[in-house]
């Protein structure tokens, strides 16, 4: 009894019509951190529930996507790997697009997509695109370590030599690439409760983005190929393409690292997941009236 | 706007009953206390934790097992993973659901579930509870149980309860004062029993025509294919008939599939939401997509005592498993006013309170015949 009489006192929460912009209410999300990962646990458990494959598929994927990429681009385009074995090459580049581009779409339907739990009970909003981009890292880990398996093959045999030094690097590309992906998510996902439209732009838009990022050729390609400043302006530009050639110089060895665009790619991603956490904290309040 | 002007101060440890037609505000004001959605206007001070459900398992999951989902729904209530952990057995216990407690919730009956989710969030740690008419489901020694829970919560632990039904006789059991909603406002706040009788004073009798086209419908399983548009009754002008008269009434429905042997029934439920009986008429529709269709239909009330009673229409059907679904539902859609006259009981008046709702034939004194 008096327990309860003490915690009256003890928790005091006050809502208001007035909305603070700049509290970002990340001290919340972290009492909730149970639940974030309870929700990964989840994803991870319903998507392949009712699959004969199950989770064999995280592995599938990437497998079969690598040989329709050094087939189609490999093969029939004649593009070149950098003098990268083609398997190791795609396995790598597969892998860490699926991670962005997962981080990115699944989150961009945060609202409509749980508009259910969300119009019943109060929790940190926060929790569930954070979740998902704990789960799209674990399904990169699964890949990655399948892309590995064909490095170490490549290696053994002396056709590779990564930078094994680098590899502590690839934690910070993760963070990097995981935090872009949710920022943007959220951003279209908070644009996106009232008027659908966008949502159907956003899968062409990544897909475009894809070719726009040196995914299925390598950066070095650029200067021996084109001559055409304005397209590789924007390939560098991309914020996408520095992190995934420092992955690159780690795993397979040869990648083009720029400071300057490292440090852009950087700037852009602490200004869309603060401006984006922002956004989707005022959207969140008031969703449920709209959506 | 769904509430406007509300300035209300609930106490630490009371249990307050909110009541209010549908569309009253009451669900808007149960949201906006559990941060669901936040005022456009006006502040909230809140001391204490609170456990809100405004549903039965919310985030509950199909493929996860009954003890998964406790630790799901509890971590979504508030819960750490060390809290669950503590009060897991207590938990279990009371939603009578041992043997089933490692078995996917898809495989649980309605019940089941019902009792699995009230569990955990009556074993939350928290100082206010907000419930939603939860209690509607699950079989009745159930409902005892958990209106037991709340209401030891309140007198013995000091909790604060906020509690909405449109079933009066919880709102009695439970409840030490209560909050009376209309169109957005509060109109009255005080004892129980006079809000009672506010309330059914506000449930007049509905209009000619009871148009429900432009009506957001409450409930979320519903099966699309047909909906009613309007009631309207044919033999007055407002919903008000003498004691022993017939009601005739024309269902406009619109459907936008072909559909065969739909159902319509009503439920009839006295102002403070007792069940009385319910009125049939199964398989009475077959229609194309596009139809808009108008049925008169005659009920003979003559069994029922003067009152106040509300109508819940249904339109059901079967389902491929041999089910049965909703295309509609509009629970408390139209009030029926049944007034008396003369012949009607005439040796005493009746209490409806204590005998009933129905008033069957007179006894018949076999000597005299």
């Amino acid at each position: 009894m008096s327990d309860i009489q003490n915690n009256y006192q003890k928790y005091h929460s006050h809502i208001s019509s007035k909305h603070r912009w700049f509290d970002l209410k990340l001290k919340e999300v972290w009492q909730y951190k149970d639940l974030i990962w309870l929700f990964t646990k989840r994803s991870f458990v319903v998507t392949y529930k009712q699959t004969i494959l199950g989770p064999a598929w995280i592995v599938l994927n990437p497998i079969i996507t690598s040989f329709i990429y050094a087939f189609v681009f490999g093969g029939i385009a004649g593009m070149g790997t950098d003098g990268i074995p083609q398997m190791a090459f795609y396995m790598t580049s597969t892998a860490i697009w699926t991670f962005f581009s997962t981080c990115l779409t699944n989150n961009a339907t945060t609202f409509t997509s749980n508009a259910a739990v969300f119009g019943k009970v109060y929790f940190p909003r926060l929790t569930t695109p954070i979740s998902n981009v704990l789960s799209t890292m674990i399904q990169f880990l699964i890949q990655f370590g399948i892309a590995m398996a064909f490095v170490i093959y490549y290696v053994i045999i002396g056709q590779l030599s990564p930078n094994w030094w680098a590899f502590s690097l690839i934690p910070i590309v993760l963070i990097h690439l995981g935090m872009m992906g949710m920022g943007l998510g959220i951003i279209i996902s908070s644009m996106t409760t009232k008027y659908r439209d966008l949502s159907v732009l956003v899968g062409f838009g990544v897909s475009l983005w894809m070719y726009a990022t040196p995914i299925v050729y390598p950066l070095s390609q650029l200067d021996s190929q084109f001559n055409n400043n304005v397209l590789k302006m924007i390939i560098m530009i991309n914020p996408v393409t520095m992190p995934v050639e420092v992955l690159r110089y780690a795993v397979l060895g040869k990648g083009t690292i720029d400071p300057f665009f490292l440090t852009t790619s950087w700037i852009f991603t602490i200004l869309v997941i603060v401006f984006g956490i922002m956004v989707f904290n005022k959207v969140e309040r008031t969703f449920m009236d709209t959506v | 706007m769904a509430l406007n002007g509300i300035d209300l101060t609930i106490y630490q440890g009371e249990a307050v009953g909110i009541i209010g037609s549908n569309g009253a505000g009451k669900s808007t004001l149960l949201k906006l206390l559990s941060k669901v959605t936040a005022p456009t206007e006006g502040e909230i001070d809140i001391y204490g934790r609170i456990a809100s459900m405004l549903e039965v398992g919310t985030g509950f999951n199909g493929e996860l097992t009954g003890r998964e989902n406790v630790y799901m729904n509890g971590a979504i209530l508030g819960m750490t993973k060390q809290e669950i952990d503590a009060k897991m057995e207590q938990i279990i216990d009371f939603s009578e659901v041992r043997d089933f407690i490692d078995t996917p919730v898809k495989r649980y009956s309605s019940g089941m579930f019902v009792k699995l989710a009230f569990s955990v969030a009556a074993h939350l740690d928290s100082e206010i509870m907000i419930m939603d008419e939860v209690l509607a489901v699950g079989d009745m020694a159930f409902q005892k149980k958990c209106l037991d829970k709340m209401k030891e919560a309140a007198d013995r632990d000091g909790r604060t309860v906020l509690y909405v039904s449109h079933n009066m006789n919880t709102i009695r059991q439970l409840c030490d004062r209560c909050i009376v909603l209309n169109q957005g406002k509060v109109v009255f706040e005080g004892m129980v029993d006079e809000a009672i009788e506010m309330y059914m004073g506000l449930r007049s009798e509905s209009p000619e025509i009871v148009s429900f086209e432009n009506l957001k419908r409450q409930r979320k399983d519903l099966v699309d294919g047909i909906k009613i548009s309007e009631i309207r009754i044919l033999n007055h002008d407002i919903w008000k008939i003498k004691v022993g008269e017939k009601l005739q009434f024309m269902l406009t429905v619109k459907a936008n599939k072909v559909l065969q042997n739909i159902g319509y029934r009503s439920r009839v439920v006295t102002v403070d939401g007792n069940s009385v009986s319910v009125l049939l008429a199964p398989r009475l529709i077959t229609c194309q997509a596009g139809d808009v269709i108008s049925i008169p239909l005659e009920a003979d009330l003559s069994e029922l005592v003067p009152g106040r009673y509300m109508l819940t229409p249904v339109l059901y059907g079967a389902n491929e498993y041999g089910g049965w679904h909703f295309y509609d539902h509009i629970d408390a859609a139209i009030v029926l006013e049944i007034e008396t006259q003369e012949g009607f009981n005439e040796n005493m008046p009746w209490e409806q309170r204590w005998w009933g709702s129905v008033k069957l034939p007179e006894l018949v004194d076999l000597r005299k015949q």
